[in-house]
């Protein structure tokens, strides 16, 4: 039976159905309930795990990079500065191949200082060879973290999996979700069986050294793991649909995309406020779609193609920006349409900055006036009062 | 060899990496003055020297002619000669 | 879908009063979501938090622009914020005042006949001795719309807080419901 429960107290639930045996993380905003309830979980006896207080996000991921080399299943979350600070153990984990699942209650980037919802924390860790998967609304969020063990662990994969939630709009919202029940969990997601793990038994080195001549093929295998990610997360999500019954935690997800000649593309909780325009605009004939992107690493350029055919108009949204070059996702769009004969009019649109609410006129608004706006980064909703006018 | 996981290693590496080629010049242990203080066996940096009831020495498969022992010697019992290959 | 938007200030527990109408309308057998927007959490900063019930799934996550009720927690914001602002024709405003609804001063013009008063703060510090107005509002919420119960506000009030504070809060409820029932007659 659906609960009405806080986002952050669904994510922690569904953690606790997971069983993973050591959590570390530090508090921050807007991630703070999921961990506090985790903690509670934790000090109660209701979750059996090693819950590790530490005194910094970078001492946070240091420890689940640790206690994943033992073999144990960890878990920890952050956003924002905090995503920053662990930035370098990140990449560690990815490189010793440690299948460590967090949570990323995207938050803006400071300065100046914001405590509101964007995504420029994760995308700041995209390259890091973490798997990046990117939640709609609080059934999803869940659905994903428990898809993200299953993916991590995967023997053919062993590379860490980051769900992406938009903080607030998720992570403090009460809305209905269907809690996970524990046997079908289990069988979904039986327990962590390492390859290798640290024992005093059995010395081993993780994260040795590479000379010049082991370097790239290192980094190579990673990004050939990731490529090969896609039909594990595809084939993840179709067997968790047949446990769970319910869809969604595919690379993509189209809506109303058939015989659209107009299409939004977007990741996260801004798909809900779409899909009601998108609605609203069918109701007059209008033939707009929306292509949903839940999988920002591995990048699924040939899905984003084989979904966009033969429309003409894409506008792609995003909540993050590469200051200096403009829209991250837009150009990776436009990318996946390089070489081809006939390409659509892409336009990239900047919304939802440090938490700024995109009303749905707003959105209209990028519809009727798409021609207007051009190029990577045109800033919705830019208030020129505050930029003297210019 | 194929890379393995994670680029994961087992221990023990360093026996396998025959570091005695580095050498350009060896420990020439005199056992004369030798007073057996074992300092050489101390301070060597690779663990690698040893004595029995006579006399000192040093593995030369892995000795890289650091020299420290001979610094060390207290009674100079210890010469770093030419390595000849 | 009914739409809510609620001013209140830092303190007086506005998330928590919409997270108990989220509940309750759900138990009720709705949908509905319940979302904060944030200032920094400081005591006494004006909040808004926002509730949408609906028989369907709930998409949008925007800010509420034009509520079809509004509830004022504290009714020295009327004064700076106009907390009227895009309410639908129709809509209806419940306020914690000891005011009657014609000596308010809103920014917006608006029929009296619209506005809703409850003294929810007195009623609270009566009941439960402390001023946190927030589940006597939504008693008083159950009170003069057809949107949600009064035992589900009473249950999830009780849930909300566990033990005597939830009893007390809950009673505060009850009566602000009877209180807002007996003024339509």
């Amino acid at each position: 039976m659906e609960k009405l429960w806080e986002g952050s107290r669904a994510i922690a639930e569904t953690i606790k159905m997971c069983r993973p045996k050591v959590i570390s993380a530090y508090p921050i905003t807007p991630q703070t309930h999921i961990v506090e309830s985790l903690s509670q979980l934790a000090a109660d006896g209701d979750l059996v795990a090693e819950f590790i207080n530490v005194e910094s996000e970078h001492s946070a991921a240091s420890v689940v990079l640790g206690a994943s080399a033992t073999g144990a299943r960890t878990y920890t979350a952050t956003t924002s500065q905090g995503l920053l600070l662990m930035l370098e153990v990140l990449y560690n984990i990815a490189g010793m191949r440690l299948p460590v699942v967090m949570t990323c209650a995207n938050r803006a980037v400071s300065a100046p200082l914001s405590i509101w919802n964007d995504q420029q924390d994760s995308f700041t860790a995209r390259d890091s060879g973490w798997i990046q998967l990117y939640a709609e609304d609080s059934q999803e969020a869940c659905d994903l973290h428990l898809m993200a063990y299953r993916i991590a662990e995967d023997k053919r994969i062993m590379l860490p999996v980051m769900v992406c939630l938009d903080g607030f709009f998720i992570s403090h919202t009460f809305e209905p979700v269907e809690p996970f029940e524990e046997e079908n969990v289990k069988q979904f997601l039986p327990d962590y069986q390492p390859l290798h793990y640290l024992t005093p038994k059995n010395p081993l080195t993780f994260g040795s050294f590479a000379e010049p001549d082991k370097y790239t093929e290192a980094r190579y295998i990673i990004h050939r793991t990731l490529e090969e990610s896609k039909m594990v997360i595809r084939e993840t999500a179709e067997d968790f649909k047949k446990v769970f019954g319910r869809g969604g935690g595919d690379l993509v997800e189209d809506y109303f995309l058939e015989d659209a000649d107009f299409a939004f593309v977007a990741m996260g909780s801004i798909i809900g406020s779409l899909k009601d325009l998108v609605d609203k605009l069918r109701e007059k004939g209008e033939k707009v779609g929306i292509l949903k992107i839940i999988s920002f690493r591995p990048f699924p350029g040939k899905e984003i193609t084989t979904a966009l055919e033969g429309i003409e108009k894409i506008a792609v949204l995003e909540k993050a920006v590469s200051l200096g070059s403009g829209g991250i996702l837009v150009k990776e769009v436009k990318e996946s349409f390089y070489g081809r004969k006939k390409t659509p009019q892409i336009n990239g649109f900047i919304v939802g900055l440090g938490g700024r609410d995109i009303p749905q006129d707003s959105l209209e608004n990028i519809y009727r006036e798409f021609h207007q706006g051009s190029g990577d980064a045109s800033f919705v909703d830019l208030n020129y009062e505050l930029l003297g006018g210019k | 060899m194929e890379l393995t996981l994670g680029l994961v290693a087992g221990p023990g590496t360093s026996r396998a990496n025959k570091t005695g080629t580095w050498r350009v010049e060896r420990p020439l242990f005199l056992n004369i003055k030798c007073v057996a203080c074992d300092l050489c066996i101390m301070l060597c940096p690779e663990g690698i020297i040893d004595s029995n009831n006579e006399r000192y020495f040093a593995d030369l498969n892995y000795c890289k002619g650091c020299g420290i022992c001979a610094h060390e010697c207290p009674v100079k019992d210890i010469m770093m000669v030419k390595e000849e290959k | 879908m009914k739409e809510i938007r609620m001013h209140g200030r830092g303190g007086q527990g506005s998330f928590a009063a919409a997270e108990i109408l989220a509940v309750a309308a759900f138990e009720d057998g709705k949908i509905s979501q319940a979302f904060p927007s944030f200032g920094s959490e400081r005591m006494g900063a004006p909040v808004q938090t926002f509730v949408r019930l609906s028989d369907r799934k709930i998409r949008s996550r925007n800010h509420i622009y034009e509520p079809d009720y509004v509830i004022i927690m504290d009714p020295t914001l009327i004064v700076d914020i106009d907390v009227l602002k895009g309410m639908k024709s129709g809509g209806l405003v419940l306020v914690n005042t000891e005011k009657k609804p014609e000596e308010l001063k809103f920014k917006s013009e608006l029929d009296f006949d619209r506005i809703r008063v409850i003294p929810a703060t007195r009623i609270a510090r009566e009941i439960t001795g402390k001023a946190i107005p927030n589940a006597v509002m939504m008693g008083a919420f159950a009170g003069f719309t057809k949107e949600v119960s009064i035992a589900a506000i009473k249950r999830a009030v009780m849930e909300r807080f566990p033990g005597k504070v939830g009893e007390l809060n809950a009673e505060g409820a009850k009566k602000a419901y009877s209180m807002m029932k007996e003024g339509e007659k």
